[in-house]
């Protein structure tokens, strides 16, 4: 090999392993939404599924048996909210759609904004669990002092596995990212 | 070829004193940067060691604040395998690799000059959180969130500090696979490349295609601290676990980063010591194939409790252990190489052959640790850190001063003191052992690790420990002793150097001249690594 061709050769190899570290380097982040659609796949990490109430229209309900559906409500750190659920348990038929409500109290002297973020146990049941309608899907936004009650609709699949008989929906409540921190840091609270 | 040749026909002026460190572009005297940094690192990262076994000496809290002890294990970390092992590896195949293909020198040597220089400024970073507002970083080198976000004003500097490390890792590998791809010496096929040279190339790839994912990582965790975004914050819908699984993608393969070029040292060192060729050469190259594909597909096997589906643990365990096989190959190829060999007992052989020992202890606790229901007994006790001692201290860094007892000849000219070296050895050998053996049965009974303090009925075998870590820790010193007496004179060596060696690098003159191979050697000179 000639001392150009030579040259020529690394500059190819240097180039072509460059290009290789890049695509590693967006793969990296590619692995996020690759998890997370094999999250919901699976069901895995606690996922549930979000129907329309058409597809929902569509399930034949299974009469024969009853799920029990727990809920359980818990606020993140430094959000200064009470957030609790107005049932604490309640037996479903699957495949029929149900609502129930949640009831959030904000006590700061200040408008906060949070995130609900759901989890639904064990892991191997959340993917026949599917929401209709959650508070989860948008942030909500309450004035100082404000309170609200919250519904969620929901339809366990027909097709859960007939050795699960409880299930818990659990929501933790988070103050949005985009406003966290924008408040007095000292939480004044009104009672 | 003369050496005066050498010197004569090619265009690079050698500048003098400080310039030259920082210009060169020789693969020699970069090899050698590379490997003074990284006896730097060994000697900085070793006396964060030597804090921790300190306040580990007795129970309760006797020198050091839990918090700067927790930073004492995540920079000892971070500096033992980013600053110590990484470099001294590329410093290895910087000198070596050119040497071993009859090239003359690296394939991209302004390249290769730049991804050294990057190092200093890096580790200088890293170095100088010891000193700022919050302390230097102390959520554990695997920097899992939320915990290392709670870092103080360290925190950018940490991930702008592995940032630069990456990009100089990355740089070393392009270079070195540039190298052996296209600079090898007619004649010299792929298989008959010796095995450091491949265990080297396979490293390289492994690098390119996981270092990125690490940079990836940190800079998620460098977003979400200071941009607002949520990868690894529930309160925005992120998942603190998702950085487990990013960073392990990078984490595994990168164990085999460390060890895969000690594998290919002990594989050039046995054979000369034993003087009967390498036995299996083809399936060494296989089996080094083999574990590394596999380590991209274990990631998981490092968190194992974190709440996965059966069918995860399972695939992940089996994965695992599967990787015994391959390992296993190499192991019984050394054996069979020394079988029946007319060995003798240098220091890199005795060094070498402790290797193959206590690396083998390693894989064994690596195995039982691979097993899903005992890892979740085992998870973050002292168990995990004497399984991972035993293959880092004396796999890959056993396997460094063996190389670096094999080849010091050949590099200064001068035969190193063989009464210190086996002092060296013999300190070392029994002293890690009474270092790192004790913290097996400290785990198994349940002493947690990255705590600074312990329940009572562990103090016996801490006081082992740590005595054990301070005879190691202080007996490195008389290798520093052995390198500068060799480098400063002593018996001139001869350009084989030793009685059984073979290969390229053994021709040229001891020590070799500034460019090796500026014309092609004899291809009937190439005998390749299997002979």
């Amino acid at each position: 090999m000639s001392n150009a061709e030579l040259k020529r050769a690394n500059r190819k190899t240097a180039i072509k392993l460059v290009l290789a570290t890049t695509t590693m380097f967006f793969f990296g982040y590619a692995l996020i939404p690759l998890y997370d659609v094999f999250c919901e796949v699976t069901g895995l990490n606690g996922k549930t599924g979000r129907l329309s109430s058409q597809e929902v229209s569509q399930m034949s309900p299974d009469e024969s048996r009853l799920v029990d559906v727990e809920f359980v409500a818990s606020v993140g750190a430094d959000l200064p909210w009470e957030f609790y659920p107005l049932v604490a348990k309640i037996s479903v038929v699957p495949g029929a759609e149900t609502q129930v409500d949640f009831m959030v109290v904000n006590n700061a002297q200040y408008a906060v904004t949070g995130n609900a973020v759901p989890s639904v146990a064990p892991n191997e049941a959340a993917k026949y669990f599917s929401k209709t309608e959650c508070f989860c899907f948008t942030k909500q936004s309450l004035k100082a002092g404000e309170s609200r009650k919250m519904p969620v609709r929901f339809v366990v699949d027909p097709d859960i596995p007939r050795g699960v008989s409880l299930l818990t929906l659990g929501y933790t409540f988070f103050e949005a990212l985009d406003t966290a921190g924008l408040h007095p840091t000292e939480h004044t609270y009104i009672n | 070829m003369s050496e005066a040749a050498a010197h004569d026909d090619h265009h690079d002026v050698q500048s003098t004193g400080l310039m030259r460190w920082l210009t060169t572009t020789n693969h020699k005297d970069i090899g050698t940067l590379y490997l003074l940094f990284s006896l730097t690192m060994f000697f900085i990262g070793g006396s964060m060691a030597m804090v921790i076994r300190l306040e580990l000496f007795q129970p309760g809290l006797q020198f050091v604040d839990p918090q700067f002890y927790n930073s004492m294990t995540t920079m000892h970390a971070l500096i033992m395998i980013f600053g110590a092992v990484m470099p001294a590896w590329t410093g290895f195949a910087n000198w070596m690799i050119p040497m071993m293909i009859g090239a003359p020198d690296m394939a991209l040597p302004r390249l290769n000059n730049w991804s050294f220089w990057i190092l200093p400024f890096a580790f200088l970073m890293l170095l100088s959180t010891l000193f700022m507002p919050g302390g230097a970083p102390a959520g554990g080198w695997t920097m899992y969130p939320p915990l290392v976000l709670q870092t103080g004003d360290a925190f950018p500097y940490l991930i702008f500090a592995i940032h630069f490390m990456g990009a100089s890792s990355i740089a070393g590998a392009i270079n070195i696979i540039a190298t052996v791809f296209n600079m090898r010496a007619p004649g010299m096929t792929l298989m008959k490349l010796p095995l450091f040279v491949w265990t080297w190339i396979i490293t390289a790839f492994l690098l390119i295609a996981s270092i990125p994912v690490l940079a990836g990582a940190v800079t998620m965790l460098l977003t979400d601290k200071f941009f607002g975004t949520a990868f690894f914050s529930a309160a925005g819908g992120g998942d603190p676990v998702m950085f487990q699984h990013i960073f392990w993608f990078f984490g595994h393969p990168e164990v085999y980063i460390l060890i895969l070029p000690a594998f290919g040292i002990v594989s050039a060192i046995i054979p000369t010591f034993a003087r009967k060729p390498l036995f299996g050469y083809s399936s060494m190259v296989y089996a080094t194939g083999a574990i590394a594909f596999l380590s991209f597909i274990v990631w998981a096997h490092h968190m194992f409790t974190v709440g996965m589906p059966l069918a995860g643990e399972l695939f992940f365990m089996y994965t695992t252990v599967l990787i015994a096989v391959p390992t296993g190959v190499k192991i019984f190829n050394w054996v069979a190489t020394m079988w029946r060999g007319s060995m003798t007992f240098e220091t890199p052989m005795l060094f070498a052959l402790a290797f193959v020992v206590l690396f083998t202890i390693g894989g064994f606790s690596g195995l039982m640790l691979g097993v899903t229901p005992v890892d979740f007994q085992y998870h973050d006790t002292y168990f995990v850190v004497a399984h991972f001692h035993y293959v880092l201290v004396t796999g890959a860094v056993f396997a460094l001063m063996a190389g670096a007892y094999f080849w010091l000849p050949k590099w200064t000219g001068h035969m190193y003191n063989e009464t210190l070296g086996k002092w060296h050895f013999w300190l070392s050998t029994i002293s890690v052992n009474v270092l790192f053996f004790p913290q097996h049965f400290l785990g198994l009974a349940g002493m947690p690790r990255r705590i600074p303090d312990y329940a009572v009925q562990f103090s016996d075998f801490n006081m082992v420990s740590s005595i054990g870590g301070f005879v190691y820790g202080a007996s490195q010193i008389l290798f520093v002793v052995v390198v500068v007496k060799c480098v400063r004179g002593g018996e001139k060596a001869t350009d084989e150097v030793w009685e059984g060696a073979q290969g390229l690098e053994w021709t040229l003159p001891s020590p070799p001249p500034f460019h090796s191979f500026t014309e092609a050697p004899d291809p009937s000179s190439i005998t390749g690594g299997n002979r």
